[in-house]
């Protein structure tokens, strides 16, 4: 059966587990924030840079932005190829599906660098 | 009299489809949805739909009725009647041949596609492949499938993608030959199942569930399907 060189791993399977973990892994990173800012009184921004700082807090980031980036194309790619096919969207639909997926793919990574810069930059 | 509006399309005559808006008298008594038809084509015999057995087995008479889809033969009117008004249409998503009776072709395709039928390259014993009653059971709520098309077409992923994602009723088969313990071809079924429009555009909206006139549950087996896979992958 012909897979779509789109898709994030090339199998239903592998998209769908993918799915699931990164949505873990958001869940427990917006919960350990939350927690942070709901038990943190006096939040400076020295406190809050110290608690990025830690060894735990980067891995811990950079899993969560990898996280996203992945839900994030997983879900985009699934949206587009629902709706934006020659069936749904006329007959351009294969190619405005092209654009608006390459679009997001750039955008995506934009977003990955300019975090890891926001979080590590000097 | 009870206000019945049909959706009448015959492409030799009619630019586009339209509704039909007639009364239809039955005399203040509940009868099937199939007996209703019967009645309006009596008197016009253009209307057309499709039904053989009358008793919900063949699956041929599956229609959307007041929004849902159903089999008209076992759908009494006082189960779908709303305000005095029946809206009857063609199975959602389907191409229209003529005014009831829609282009089954996309939907056998993918029945086809699951192979639905026993491989096994054992020589095959004297009598017949024996099959415990425990492994005999695992196939209930799955081989009473007539292929009515009610679920498929009820199903908003199916619509958008009637050519890559299986459908409810096909999967449900497919699951029925996973089941069974008789079939030697399980890791080659899940690898034609694998990729990610076939079994993965499924997303447990459950209108399948809601609409199968026999009460199974496609979306039940999907999941079961979506284990193997895993289970397989992991
Ligand atoms: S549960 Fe899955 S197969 Fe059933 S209607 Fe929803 S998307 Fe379709
Ligand atoms: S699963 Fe139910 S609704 Fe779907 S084709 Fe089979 S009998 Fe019809
Ligand atoms: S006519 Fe056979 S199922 Fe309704």
């Amino acid at each position: 059966m012909v897979t779509s060189i789109t898709s994030y791993g090339r199998s239903g399977t592998a998209d769908w587990l993918m799915q699931r973990v990164s949505a873990v892994i958001l869940l427990a990173y917006f919960l350990c924030i939350g927690g942070f800012l709901v038990t943190t009184p006096d939040l400076s921004f020295d406190v809050w840079s110290s608690y990025f700082n830690t060894r735990a807090m980067r891995i811990f980031s950079l899993l969560a932005i990898i996280s996203i980036a992945a839900h994030a194309w997983i879900g985009i790619w699934g949206v587009s190829t629902d709706y934006l096919t020659t069936r749904m969207a006329g007959a351009n639909g294969d190619t405005l599906r092209w654009i608006f997926q390459a679009a997001c793919a750039v955008l995506i990574f934009v977003y990955f660098v300019w975090t890891i810069e926001i979080l590590w930059g000097v | 009299m009870l206000n019945v509006s049909i959706y009448r399309y015959n492409p030799a005559t009619d630019k586009a489809p339209y509704m039909q808006d007639i009364q239809v008298d039955t005399g203040g008594r509940d009868m099937m949805v199939l007996d209703l038809l019967e009645m309006v084509k009596t008197n016009d015999t253009t209307m057309s739909y499709r039904r053989s057995c009358r008793e919900g087995v063949c699956g041929s008479d599956g229609v959307n009725m007041n929004g849902k889809n159903g089999l008209a033969c076992i759908t009494p009117l006082s189960e779908v009647v709303k305000n005095n008004k029946l809206v009857l249409r063609p199975l959602p998503g389907l191409p229209v041949i003529r005014d009831l009776v829609v282009d089954m072709g996309q939907f056998y395709k993918q029945y086809e596609k699951v192979k639905p039928f026993l491989l096994n390259d054992t020589p095959a014993p004297a009598i017949e492949r024996l099959q415990s009653p425990e492994d005999r059971a695992k196939l209930d709520g799955l081989y009473e499938c007539i292929l009515c098309a009610c679920c498929s077409t009820a199903c908003p992923s199916f619509w958008w993608n009637p050519d890559r994602f299986i459908g409810p009723s096909g999967l449900l088969q497919a699951y029925r030959f996973l089941a069974d313990s008789r079939d030697e071809a399980t890791e080659q079924r899940l690898a034609d199942l694998d990729d990610p429009f076939s079994v993965f555009r499924c997303h447990g909206i459950q209108n399948c569930v809601s609409v199968c006139p026999k009460g199974l549950n496609p979306t039940k087996a999907i999941g079961h399907i979506r284990n193997m896979l895993l289970g397989r992958a992991t």
